[in-house]
């Protein structure tokens, strides 16, 4: 079997999910007889008709109202936005509506709402954010965001299974550049679970989606030198699998936090927490972070990889930590 | 060479456009972005810019005709225009976003600083540093502290929490690791080395088995500051601790945490009972030279050296047979007599003095004694002990004799109630006696045989008896060796 591209595997996760359970539906602007922006859904409508395949107009609120409407009816909507830059357009739906539904009325919203996000493809500040930190301060939602081709299937399966709201960042950078076999089989990757993508004795590096690659690369070079990173692929944001930080912390001692989000309120500072709650006496060193810096995404192709955190600062910042 | 003026397209799909409004005659002059005229269309109205700076020369358009888009309108001569009047930066134009002539830095701020109309003046004050300050914000907050010259607090030693833990787990001061890190920072690493090669040792209850640290050669002969109780100049007990002016000559070393714990115990057992010694000459000729004329056959069919240990353990056991109280503890008002003798033998390491206790003695024959009391010095000294080794002593023996020492005067290890010191066996001259009183000089090996006694439940009288069975026993041995 050919390996699967990350888009792939999303497309293949949504049709198993569609055949699976009649409840299912997709929804957004252009899935269905464009077959989506970055051709995710392309062949849906063909196969599960123009009532399962909703194209919408430009009307991020009202899709999230449908869809919400559509879950607490006893569908399984996946609402997809074009890019997760605009989530904020349906803001007051998601936060106020989908994410205290079950809390204030008993009333379930077993939706998911994914779309592509990250940068690094210049695609300026409205097309290449990380919102995520908006969401994963809000209780009642899960926020997934895979790294791999396997887990992106694995986890938009098991996404679509939860009953509880789940909003699923793709990183657009990982789509058509990664890709792995995947086994034939239904395979559900757990919510709420880290993975270890590497193991090492010398620094852990706790990170997500595009940048776990980021990291890996790094680890490369740095074990020339013998260092060895430990990289944890947090996979899912909330809820953060504070046991998984823990352990790795206690293996290694030194910490850098990673990801591609802005540096101040980015979910950096929530694991440096969970880590002195969780493993303060395990610290031989403080713990650093690397993100991407407090402005909106630039356009300008060297501005954005000024921006963006890259390999050779995970491993100069690693190199520090062992001097330390 | 004039300037066409033509009519824009402005929308994808708008063809033609009318003009509604010439705002210029020709011959006026006209800068270049001034508005010209206005158009209409089907999407929008519009004011239309100058495409140059000069003389409008011609209007080939008249208000109200509607013409496709692209058409030439009019015609602007810009001979007026070719020297001096360079096309300047409109100052009060609506331009569409700030222009950069003149290679200016556009930088885009990140928050808006001033009010939106002076953003079309054109000259921003301060050109807003959005993306330096944050660059600046990217480096890393967390300073790495610098140096050693930096610590301002002597006391305290730099680590982390992981190192801090360690210690505590590990009994370790800190200050006596040598830090590697950043500015001399303990690391993981330092304290690990540490540890492994100074272990803690066998919880005994009392009993340093770690160097102490800093302590010259000479300071093990009389280590056992324990052992001899002695006004040892490393335990001056009655010493207040007095601060002395630090010369430049003086080393201070801080004690490490068994130091410190025999220091406490050593204090507390002079505190708790009440010392009295009672010193004993023994003849030892006739162990000796059984000894002498034994040990060879004795190693070889057993397998241990035969040393003089198990005789005083031999000549101990029988005496406290006789007196029990000496193999007692004080609880509270009571005394506890133990039933069995669990002798603790006192033996010396190259890092220091541990007592492991050989359990129920009394049930032992000779050689039994010699196989545990060897056992158990070749476990202390390969560091094997156990703790239940070191626990449960109802009396002990100690040998200072072995570094050349007459006798000494040992502290009782609490909660017991006696200890006995074997001096050093040594050939002198005696006056001995015969039956029918004679006197004569004789060379024999004599041995003073000391007894560190609690005179809350033993008396002098008990002590000296006490001694001189121990002592009447070795001088007429006539046990089985085994």
């Amino acid at each position: 079997m050919a390996p699967t591209t990350y888009l792939e595997a999303i497309r293949q996760g949504l049709w198993e999910e569609m055949e699976r359970d009649a409840r299912v539906f997709c929804i957004g602007e252009d899935i269905g007889i464009y077959g989506g922006a970055f051709q995710v859904t392309e062949g849906f409508i063909n196969h599960f008709g123009p009532q399962r395949v909703i194209d919408t107009p430009i009307a991020e609120s009202a899709i999230v109202g449908a869809a919400f409407g559509a879950a607490l009816t006893g569908m399984r909507p996946v609402a997809e936005f074009q890019f997760m830059d605009f989530l904020p357009c349906a803001f007051n739906q998601i936060t106020n509506m989908v994410a205290k539904a079950h809390y204030r009325w008993g009333a379930p919203a077993p939706l998911v709402i994914r779309g592509p996000s990250g940068g690094g493809v210049h695609g300026g500040p409205f097309h290449s954010q990380n919102p995520e930190a908006y969401f994963t301060h809000t209780p009642g939602l899960k926020v997934v965001c895979p790294a791999t081709a396997y887990d992106a299937k694995g986890l938009i399966k098991a996404a679509i299974r939860d009953p509880n709201p789940v909003i699923f960042f793709e990183h657009k950078f990982l789509y058509r550049r990664i890709k792995e076999e995947l086994p034939p089989e239904d395979y559900l990757v757990p919510l709420g679970q880290a993975r270890v993508a590497r193991s090492g004795g010398d620094i852990s590096v706790i990170t997500y989606a595009a940048m776990v690659h980021t990291a890996l690369e790094a680890a490369e070079e740095l074990a020339k030198e013998g260092i060895e990173l430990e990289v944890l692929d947090l996979r899912t944001l909330l809820p953060l699998d504070r046991q998984a930080i823990a352990d790795t912390v206690k293996r290694t001692n030194r910490v850098i936090v990673l990801h591609e989000d802005v540096r101040t309120g980015g979910i950096a500072g929530e694991i440096m927490a969970v880590i002195n709650e969780e493993a303060f006496e395990w610290l031989d060193a403080p713990v650093v972070r690397l993100t991407a810096l407090d402005t909106p995404v630039p356009f300008s192709p060297p501005l954005e990889e000024h921006f963006l955190p890259k390999a050779s600062d995970v491993v100069r910042e690693a190199r520090r930590l062992m001097a330390y | 060479m004039p300037t066409d003026v033509i009519m824009p397209q402005m929308g994808e799909s708008i063809v033609e456009g009318t003009i509604t409004k010439w705002l210029k005659k020709p011959g006026e002059q006209v800068q270049r972005d001034e508005p010209l005229f206005e158009i209409s269309t089907d999407k929008v109205d519009a004011e239309i810019p100058a495409p140059a700076s000069g003389v409008l020369k011609e209007i080939k358009t008249p208000e109200g005709t509607t013409v496709q888009v692209n058409t030439v309108v009019g015609l602007i001569d810009e001979a007026g225009a070719a020297t001096a009047t360079a096309p300047q930066p409109a100052q009060n134009n609506i331009q569409p976003a700030p222009s950069a002539p003149g290679g200016k830095e556009t930088e885009t701020p990140t928050y808006l600083r001033e009010a939106p109309g002076a953003a079309h003046g054109g000259t921003a004050d301060e050109p807003a540093r959005g993306m330096e300050a944050a660059a600046r914000s990217q480096e890393t907050v967390i300073e790495f502290p610098k140096g050693p010259e930096e610590e301002e607090d002597g006391e305290r030693v730099r680590s982390s929490p992981l190192v801090r833990r360690l210690a505590r787990e590990h009994e370790v001061d800190l200050r006596e690791v040598t830090g590697t890190g950043l500015g001399g920072r303990v690391t993981k690493d330092d304290i690990l080395r540490f540890v492994e090669q100074h272990p803690a040792g066998v919880p005994a209850i009392p009993l340093p088995s770690e160097p102490a640290v800093g302590r010259p050669a000479a300071a093990a002969a009389q280590a056992p500051a324990y052992q001899t109780g002695t006004a040892a100049p490393t335990m001056p007990a009655a010493q207040p601790a007095a601060p002395r002016p630090a010369g430049m000559a003086d080393e201070i070393v801080p004690m490490t945490p068994m130091r410190k714990k025999i220091a406490e115990r050593m204090v507390e057992s002079k505190r708790t009972s009440a010392h009295v010694h009672s010193v004993y000459e023994v003849d030892m000729t006739r162990i000796v030279k059984i000894r002498e004329r034994r040990k060879d056959d004795f190693e070889r069919r057993t397998g241990s050296r035969l040393t003089f240990m198990p005789f005083f353990c031999r000549a101990a056991i029988h005496a406290i047979r006789q007196f029990p109280i000496v193999n007692s503890s004080v609880e509270a008002d009571n005394i506890r007599y133990h039933r069995n003798i669990n002798l603790g033998i006192a033996v010396a390491l190259d890092w220091g003095l541990i007592v492991p206790v050989l359990k129920n003695a009394e049930e032992k024959n000779f050689l039994g004694l010699q196989r545990g009391i060897t056992d158990l010095a070749d476990r202390a000294r390969a560091r094997k002990l156990l703790p239940d080794d070191v626990a449960g002593g109802t009396f002990t023996l100690t040998n200072p004799g072995n570094y050349g020492q007459m006798f000494g005067l040992p502290i009782i290890l609490q909660p017991q109630v006696a200890i006995l010191g074997v001096g050093n066996i040594k050939k002198q001259t005696v006056v001995l006696t015969d039956e029918n009183g004679m006197d004569s000089i004789a060379i024999r090996s004599i041995c003073h045989i000391s007894l560190g006694y609690d005179h809350r439940v033993i008396d002098g009288a008990i002590g000296d008896q006490f001694l001189r069975e121990v002592s009447d026993y070795l001088q007429n041995w006539n046990e089985d060796l085994g």
